[in-house]
């Protein structure tokens, strides 16, 4: 019993201390982001330009164009981490996740329709990514589950959705007479370029309140993991957090896509690096969030100043992300799990 | 075999309706687009007596424009008739496998690094492109128990699609003119065909039909299973190599002059073998029909709905395209992952 216990502290220590890192990681990222630029400013003058000081050249500079750039990655990328660990979790499947199942490109048609056909504000956008993002779902669960569910079927079905929304989006760019690579590169892969302040208030909201909100029902997410009968015998009611959470986990993915585009790859990444980091000594909602975080920033920083030109942050991620989902259905095909 | 068990009851009446409707589809072709002809002018403008410079010119463009159209299609339409055969799965379209993007990707190498801008030379690059991402996407496909299931199929080529999209646009970026030719390149699709791209294409398709009329009775063999194939005396890995390559050559070629089309493929190979059953000797021609109408119907929609411009060809076969994945998808016997 005196093993056990102390075996399980170790757990919760390295959970513990490689959340902190992780935290750490990212903090130290956005700092990054906020001194990197044209003119890279030291740390007093960033300080002093977000406490309302006027420092010439840092003011404009780090308030206007980078702290909303920096916003935007970080609460987009914590969103998109956790909701793809609540979907690997809650499926079991490392390949289910809100990209590989096309409920970002729904979320994605959503808003290209509403910015660009409706030219709605920025709330009408996000409710109407949220909605087309629960509707997907719906769909894709109701055709999935015929006589007995399977992923595999999900992931087929959703790569058809995927299909269906990309070609759409690319209809509305063209009617819209919009069409240009911009536009194009943040609707079709994701992007920070761009963003303002006023356009983040729904998704800096839904990620504190639905947060919290996840982590709660994580125990039961820990449970649901063990397989349905293990769960039901052990007092969870599957179908109620099963509900919940997936509500939360695409709310936070459709209002990060309507602010950055469907950041490519980061919400099937981060779930795995977290877990592999933090072990599974608790649920890992929090490493999930601050991996996604951390990759978003990092592809961004990278994409902005290590090539002669700048990269958008989604083109990075996706070519990441592309060879690990490759290399996982190699590794699936050999165990004999596709 | 047997004749009887070749030409089944339906097979004249769809070989009529579908015939009927290619013929609709080259006039509708002929007459509507961003400005649409009365039958007079395209007459006109088709026989000469063109009093009208303007309209006559317009005709001639869409005279090209149809006959590109027709022979894509009908290209697509066999490539996915044997793309399928060979991985003996009902989901195998070019589009699908990501075979379109590795043409699309080696393109924009070819255009950015090797100043390549017209069809002519990079129609090679295309090739192997398309080559390179079957080869990769099929093995990948294929491993583990099983050989290849309809979703490790999807699932490795979906990826490798991310990936080489993300690295087309990776390469794009930092060169405008290059982004420039690509963008023509991609958005053209069958509206930038000329009679130079089409008698480009034209040695390809040839090679292209002929394998498949050689392999199409090896096909029929071979969906008994291997070893059934052999014991009928069937050279089953020599006969797999020839559908493939030709399946390969079509749709790298089609994509190489029109762009990435997806989809195509996998509707007329499903709507002939609904009605016409799995004969592989029946598909390639009526699917290269059936394939031939999806693509010119395709486009003179999408220049109905994208007027003033229009909306590309490639855009309109994926929307239409993939509710059947769907459906196909439903249908598939996928083991629970």
């Amino acid at each position: 019993m005196e093993l056990v216990r102390r075996v399980r502290m170790r757990h919760r220590n390295r959970w513990a201390i490689m959340t902190a890192s992780l935290a750490v990681v990212a903090a130290a990222l956005c700092c990054a982001m906020l001194m990197l630029g044209n003119t890279i400013y030291p740390v007093r003058d960033v300080a002093a330009a977000l406490l309302g000081e006027e420092v010439k050249g840092a003011t404009f500079a780090v308030r206007t164009i980078r702290l909303p750039r920096m916003l935007a990655g970080l609460f987009a990328g914590f969103a998109f981490g956790v909701s793809g660990y609540v979907f690997q979790t809650m499926l079991r499947n490392p390949l289910a996740n809100p990209n590989v199942i096309g409920i970002t490109a729904g979320s994605s048609a959503a808003a290209v329709f509403c910015i660009v056909v409706l030219q709605a504000g920025k709330s009408v956008t996000s409710t109407a990514a949220v909605i087309a993002g629960l509707l997907t779902v719906l769909v894709i669960y109701g055709l999935a589950r015929g006589r007995t569910f399977s992923i595999g079927r999900m992931i087929l079905v959703g790569i058809g959705i995927q299909a269906m929304c990309n070609s759409a989006i690319t209809y509305l760019l063209l009617i819209a007479r919009e069409y240009n690579l911009p536009a194009a590169v943040r609707w079709l892969t994701g992007s920070l370029n761009g963003i303002r302040m006023e356009e983040l208030s729904w998704l800096i909201a839904s990620v504190l309140v639905f947060t919290p909100v996840i982590v709660f029902l994580s125990r039961p997410l820990q449970v649901l993991e063990l397989g349905e009968q293990a769960a039901v015998s052990l007092g969870v009611r599957t179908d109620r957090t099963r509900v919940a959470l997936a509500i939360g986990a695409v709310v936070l993915s459709a209002v990060a896509t309507a602010v950055t585009g469907p950041i490519a790859a980061v919400a099937f990444l981060a779930g795995p690096i977290a877990v592999r980091l933090a072990g599974t000594a608790r649920a890992n909602v929090i490493p999930a969030g601050l991996v996604g975080a951390a990759l978003v920033l990092a592809a961004d920083l990278t994409g902005q100043f290590a090539f002669p030109v700048k990269f958008p942050v989604g083109i990075l991620t996706g070519i990441i992300g592309a060879p690990y989902l490759l290399y996982l259905i190699v590794r699936m095909n050999r165990k004999g799990e596709l | 075999m047997r004749r009887g068990l070749l030409f089944t009851k339906t097979f004249f009446p769809v070989f009529l309706l579908l015939l009927a409707l290619l013929v609709l589809g080259a006039i509708a072709s002929l007459l509507f687009g961003a400005r649409s002809l009365s039958v007079q002018e395209v007459l006109g403008g088709l026989f000469g007596a063109g009093e009208g410079l303007y309209e006559a010119s317009v005709v001639q463009k869409r005279v090209v424009r149809t006959v590109f159209a027709l022979c894509c299609g009908a290209a697509l339409g066999i490539a996915g008739v044997l793309m399928q055969a060979v991985t003996r799965n009902p989901l195998a379209d070019p589009a699908i496998l990501g075979v379109n993007n590795g043409a699309a990707f080696f393109v924009v190498c070819g255009i950015a690094f090797f100043q390549m801008n017209t069809a002519r030379e990079y129609i090679w690059f295309a090739l192997a492109g398309a080559f390179v991402t079957a080869v990769f996407v099929l093995g990948i496909g294929s491993m583990g128990r099983g050989g290849a299931s309809p979703l490790k199929l999807v699932l490795a080529g979906a990826a490798t699609s991310a990936a080489l999209s993300s690295l087309v646009t990776a390469v794009l970026i930092p060169r405008l003119n290059a982004m420039d030719e690509f963008r023509f390149w991609q958005a053209g699709s069958v509206g930038a065909g000329t009679w130079d791209s089409f008698w480009l294409l034209l040695p390809f398709l040839i090679v292209g039909v002929i394998a498949a009329v050689i392999s199409a009775p090896a096909m029929n063999a071979l969906a008994l299973g291997d070893e059934t194939a052999t014991g009928l005396g069937v050279k089953t890995a020599f006969m797999r190599y020839v559908a493939a390559l030709a399946g390969v050559i079509l749709c790298g070629a089609v994509t190489a002059v029109a762009g990435p089309i997806g989809f195509v493929g996998l509707l007329s190979v499903h709507v002939i073998r609904a009605l016409l059953g799995p004969d592989v000797r029946v598909l390639v021609p009526m699917s290269a029909l059936a394939g031939a109408v999806i693509l010119t119907v395709s486009d003179v929609v999408g220049r109905l709905i994208g007027r003033p411009g229009e909306l590309e060809v490639g855009v309109l076969t994926a929307f239409i395209g993939a509710p059947l994945l769907i459906i196909l998808a439903l249908k598939a016997k996928v083991r629970a992952v």
